[in-house]
């Protein structure tokens, strides 16, 4: 990036976090729902739930509550960026001498930022519900970058769906599936007593690798084979929802 | 060089053939006024000038840049005022147009907007959230935006629609004002008045096509010479409005 476009894009983050600044609802919203799942699954459902380990229960599902975190914390971009879109900013954005690549990361970057304090909150009350990690300070940076490459990817999902919704709603629909996805991942309980057909789904998508790796750092097992499975997913997605974020922000704005 | 050069400006949106051959030369510090409908293509030919869309055919010169090949040039050499006010309701006043002039690489970023935000009569307002804005403050505050920079060619489509006769007059004040500076201006408006108060050159864009070009006296001409009528000259419904309203400038006060 030049230096001209990142002299942009840090003033476009400026003026989208202040957005946060001005609604910290927006990050309060993000991780009130999956802290309420977190307690309800720990003190509720969770001494019903055989996970077949030693670790308790809160220890074996955070990394699922992590992930629904950040999937529920991606849908204010794309509402933030269908309000761009629908009104008249994104015309006045760009009728600007500036990079335009700038309009598209002062969101993405601002995203980056909220999922990050929504993410310490709803690890702080794991915390105060019990949780205990036996990772390495290596092990908590593994975990951070992780977290970041599923912030990062799910967030350029999010582009796609700020720039191609037609109305607010559904710029904000395409996160419940995402939401939905570790339920039926090792997220909660473990793949094999699921029915046969599910199980395979479950150990084939990536919200299982994903999870499997951040639990295997937090409880300090190390690396397994899940981050080579994790790390290729998430670069996979990265790269094809930037693609189309692209694609779909240059066909959106060429007439 | 002209402000403005469009040769042969052709554009569909799939079937519908909006610009169907436009040919417009706009003089440097002149005020020009696209007149037309609603529909007549003036959104399309501005977005096209500030290089939001592209041409299916014909050649675009703003300021001697062509809008296909230097679209950064031409960015830089104009600034957009466009239909809907496009603003940072999050944002205060101040802060939509700090943005601007960051965005812009003014030297002085805070004396721009608060220059900016004393015209427009919004320095009262400066410091609270746009969104809590009436709709004239909101089209005082966009046209604003619109300046930031202070670029040689300003484009606004529609700046007094939706607007009470009090906040259109002070706008028509601006736009002399920025003629007066030097500043090319060229409006769309659907109003005939708006364009034979303010333009130079007035071109009326019908159908896709400009069907007619030339001063208000030009296009006098073309229909047959005023007969005397004796009418008793009652006032306006908008000169008793802005009478009892107290505003400082009537109509013609206003006229520089």
């Amino acid at each position: 990036m030049s230096s001209a476009a990142l002299h942009d894009t840090r003033l476009l983050t400026a003026r989208s976090l202040r957005h946060i600044l001005r609604s910290p609802d927006t990050i309060i919203t993000t991780a009130i729902t999956p802290i309420a799942m977190m307690l309800l699954f720990v003190f509720v459902f969770g001494g019903a739930i055989n996970t077949g380990s030693s670790e308790s229960y809160v220890d074996y599902m955070l990394p699922g509550i992590l992930i629904i975190t950040i999937a529920s914390g991606v849908a204010y971009t794309s509402y933030r960026l269908f309000l761009d879109m629908s009104e008249g900013m994104m015309l006045r954005l760009r009728s600007l001498p500036i990079s335009r690549s700038s309009i598209l990361w002062g969101h993405v970057l601002t995203s980056l930022a909220a999922n990050a304090i929504s993410l310490l909150l709803v690890i702080g009350v794991a915390f105060l519900a019990g949780f205990r990690a036996q990772a390495s300070v290596l092990d908590w940076l593994a975990v951070a970058a992780l977290l970041l490459a599923t912030t990062l990817a799910l967030t350029w999902v999010a582009v796609i769906a700020g720039l191609s919704a037609k109305t607010v709603d559904g710029a904000s629909a395409f996160s419940y599936p995402l939401i939905l996805l570790p339920f039926i991942s090792s997220a909660f309980v473990p793949t094999d007593s699921m029915p046969k057909a599910v199980a395979w789904f479950a150990e084939h998508q990536p919200i299982t690798a994903i999870v499997d790796s951040l639990r295997s750092l937090l409880t300090g097992s190390g690396v397994d084979a899940s981050i080579w499975v994790s790390a290729a997913w998430l670069l996979g997605l990265l790269a094809a929802a930037w693609g189309l974020s692209l694609y779909v922000f240059a066909r959106k704005t060429r007439g | 060089m002209q402000a403005i050069e469009v040769h042969g400006l052709h554009k569909s949106y799939k079937d519908l053939h909006v610009l169907r051959g436009v040919d417009l030369v706009v003089q440097p510090g002149s005020i020009y006024a696209l007149l037309g409908s609603n529909g007549a293509g003036k959104t399309t030919l501005v977005q096209i000038l500030s290089t939001l869309l592209s041409a299916d055919a014909g050649q675009v010169l703003v300021n001697g840049f062509d809008t296909a090949t230097q679209p950064r040039h031409v960015r830089e050499s104009l600034s957009l005022t466009g239909q809907f006010a496009a603003i940072d309701g999050v944002l205060t006043g101040r802060e939509n147009l700090l943005l601007l002039a960051r965005l812009r690489r003014q030297p002085d970023p805070e004396r721009a907007a608060d220059a900016l935000l004393e015209r427009f009569d919004l320095t009262e307002a400066a410091s609270r959230r746009a969104s809590t804005y009436s709709g004239g403050m909101l089209r005082r505050l966009d046209l604003a935006m619109g300046l930031v920079g202070g670029a040689p060619l300003v484009l606004l489509d529609e700046p007094t629609t939706g607007l009470d006769p009090q906040s259109r007059i002070q706008t028509w004040h601006i736009i002399r004002e920025l003629a007066a500076s030097g500043t090319t201006v060229l409006l769309t408006t659907q109003y005939l008045d708006e364009a034979e108060q303010l333009a130079d050159r007035i071109a009326i864009l019908h159908d896709g096509t400009i069907i007619q070009e030339g001063t208000l006296a030009d296009l006098r001409k073309l229909l047959p010479p005023a007969t005397i009528e004796h009418v008793a000259k009652e006032p306006t419904l908008e000169d008793i409005f802005l009478n009892l309203v107290g505003s400082a400038s009537t109509p013609e006060g206003a006229t520089s």
